[in-house]
């Protein structure tokens, strides 16, 4: 068995309030293997976003140790866990996040711009590719603000991936989306997955869980469930059935039907 | 991050927002074209009053009469005459700070040609004369040491005279008078225009002094002996030297000076230290608007990070480090205040030429000002960019992405 991309444990997150103690976490083990197209699922206030900015690295835990693709995270500076970030995550957030007034090309390149181990040559370039990789190629020069919902968190998901990042971390990633949008971006990250990039997806839909090959289920600072799914839906497939209902509305589904 | 990369990012963040970014920069533009131009002004007018000092003379040291005193009453200057030929000799002969001297008769007579007649100042002057002014000829020469031993009846005309009296042609060669006198016109000096107050330096006859004393004036004393100093910095040596031997000439032993050592340079002086404490207060006045653009810059960028806090946020997510913000905040602060100077500067040539030009005062900017006002906008950028950039920095990249 190759090393694990996450390996936690015991993992506690304590907020302070004034002189009250907030529990976001209370003790969490948790191992991903390569490879792995996993669901965390939990409603609001169940510490799931406190987990995935841990495993994100943009917060540390209080108590317990993690471990990223053999790099010891806890204790981590300010500073290293930037650059821990840029080397090994990709993130897709439910707003999309995308720069405004910055063309798709531009917003793909600024992962790279930020490298500190001048691993890339021709940023521009990378950043074009790996547009071309979400079916986004014509696209390469349009700001978000004329791009479809779709549009947006398919350059979202380029920008995560344009590192070749251990693993890709998916905060709520269709939450602003249309169901045929979320599935079809959902059919992405299950394309990508099969190339072999492990992928995390936070969210609250059971049905966007479904595709997940494994879920598990956050309440209260504690995993409760954490259950492999005998034979996950193909997001693909659904959205060809899909394709007949004339009736999608939402943010971008008719120009995205195209 | 690179370099390259860091100052495309700059502009391009500043470039999206043109209106505001324009605004921002107003205040340093203004700032820094206002310094200009009053340094432009102040340093114009400095130059001018030196160019008017040293149209007097190079170095200029004047000797006049002394004062005296009638049972106990001061005379005033000027009263009791006793400059002498053999003052200016022996002045000429024992200074060893001197370049040239030379002895000045002052008398006033009418010039008369075949064609009209002008009364003017007529002064008796040896060959020194017109180094120690500065000055030249534009036609024929000056007479020489032979005229003025041999007491010839040669005479140089200045250029109100020639305008006056040979508008058309060339005087070297012709006969003229002065009072009764036949003199030849050997050269025509040029034109040297109005002392600062206003008198015309150009209506005058210059003749050997020997010839002025025996023929013009009839009396030996002179008004006053010039003298020019070898350099600058010996002006105060080469007068205290002139007194030295004035008094041992005239034998003073204790009595007071029969006589007064002067030079252009006290005036000089006054007249520079003036202009350039205004221009220092012109200037100082200027920066302060400099000051207050900075501020401007603050607050927009303090604006501009709240704002762009989910920009950072996302920076941040994809690995910049608290570093790379502030440097980005930093760089966009400065190539804005930056351009802002340069703007700033050009528009500060222009309105110091247009200055010059309608109102007629000569503009002056040093090229050290270009580089003070430069590197001092962009040290307002860094100055006033600092804060709202490290504001920026220390944002916690997960508050920022949620930020709405």
């Amino acid at each position: 068995m190759s090393t694990p991309v996450i390996e936690i444990s015991g993992v506690k997150k304590v907020y302070r309030m004034g002189t009250t103690e907030v529990f976001a976490l209370r003790g969490v083990d948790l191992t991903v293997n390569p490879g792995e197209l996993l669901a965390v699922m939990g409603s609001s206030g169940s510490g799931k976003s406190t987990l995935m900015n841990i495993l994100g690295c943009l917060d540390v835990p209080t108590a317990g140790s993690y471990v990223l693709d053999g790099v010891r995270v806890d204790g981590m500076s300010r500073n290293d866990l930037a650059d821990l970030r840029n080397r090994k995550l990709g993130f897709v957030f439910q707003g999309f996040n995308l720069l405004p007034r910055t063309s798709a090309v531009e917003n793909v390149e600024l992962p790279l711009l930020y490298d500190r181990t001048g691993r890339w040559k021709n940023t521009r370039e990378l950043a074009a590719d790996a547009l071309r990789r979400v079916g986004l190629g014509e696209r390469l020069e349009h700001q978000p603000s004329e791009l479809s919902g779709g549009q947006q968190q398919r350059v979202a998901i380029a920008r995560a991936l344009v590192t070749q990042p251990t693993l890709l971390l998916a905060d709520e990633p269709t939450g602003n989306l249309d169901s045929k949008t979320s599935v079809e971006v959902m059919a992405l990250f299950q394309a990508l997955n099969e190339q072999g990039i492990t992928v995390i997806i936070v969210t609250h839909e059971t049905d966007i869980a479904q595709y997940a090959h494994r879920v598990i289920d956050v309440r209260d600072g504690r995993i409760l469930k954490d259950h492999a799914v005998e034979s996950p839906r193909r997001a693909a497939d659904d959205v060809l059935t899909m394709d007949t209902d004339p009736d999608a509305v939402g943010t971008g589904a008719t120009k995205e039907a195209a | 991050m690179k370099t390259k990369s860091l100052l495309l990012m700059a502009t391009g963040s500043i470039l999206k927002n043109k209106m505001r970014t324009m605004l921002t920069m107003l205040g340093i533009v203004i700032g820094v074209g206002a310094v200009i131009v009053m340094v432009a002004v102040g340093n114009g007018a400095q130059k001018q009053i030196e160019a008017q000092i040293k149209n007097l003379g190079t170095n200029l040291i004047v000797v006049t009469p002394g004062s005296t005193a009638a049972g106990g009453a001061s005379q005033g200057a000027q009263t009791f005459n006793r400059l002498t030929v053999a003052d200016a000799d022996k002045i000429k002969s024992d200074a060893t700070l001197l370049s040239a001297v030379s002895p000045v008769i002052v008398t006033r007579t009418q010039v008369i040609t075949g064609k009209g007649n002008w009364r003017t100042e007529i002064d008796g002057v040896s060959t020194d004369y017109l180094s120690i002014r500065d000055w030249g000829v534009t036609s024929g020469d000056l007479f020489t040491d032979d005229d003025v031993r041999a007491k010839r009846k040669v005479a140089v005309l200045g250029a109100t005279i020639v305008k006056n009296l040979f508008p058309d042609s060339d005087p070297v060669g012709t006969q003229i008078q002065l009072g009764h006198v036949p003199f030849t016109v050997v050269g025509v000096l040029a034109a040297k225009g109005q002392t600062s107050s206003g008198v015309d330096q150009d209506d005058i006859v210059l003749v050997p002094y020997t010839t002025a004393q025996d023929r013009l004036s009839g009396f030996t004393f002179l008004g006053q002996i010039l003298a020019s100093a070898s350099s600058p910095k010996d002006m105060a040596a080469a007068q205290e030297e002139i007194r030295g031997i004035m008094r041992d000439s005239h034998g003073l032993g204790g009595s007071p000076d029969d006589f007064t050592v002067r030079d252009q340079t006290a005036i000089a002086q006054a007249a520079t230290s003036t202009t350039s404490v205004m221009t220092g207060l012109l200037a100082a006045i200027a920066s302060i608007s400099l000051v207050v653009g900075g501020i401007g810059i603050m607050n927009i960028m303090l604006v501009s990070v709240t704002e762009r806090t989910r920009e950072i946020g996302i920076r941040m997510a994809v690995g910049a480090r608290g570093s790379d913000v502030l440097t980005q905040f930093l760089v966009e602060s400065v190539v804005m205040s930056l351009l802002g100077g340069v703007v700033g500067l050009a528009i500060g040539f222009g309105g110091a030429a247009i200055l010059g030009h309608v109102m007629g005062w000569t503009t002056a900017t040093p090229l050290i000002a270009v580089f003070v006002a430069v590197g001092f906008s962009a040290a307002v950028g860094v100055f006033f960019g600092y804060y709202p950039a490290r504001k920026a920095a220390a944002l916690d990249p997960i508050q920022a992405l949620r930020y709405e």
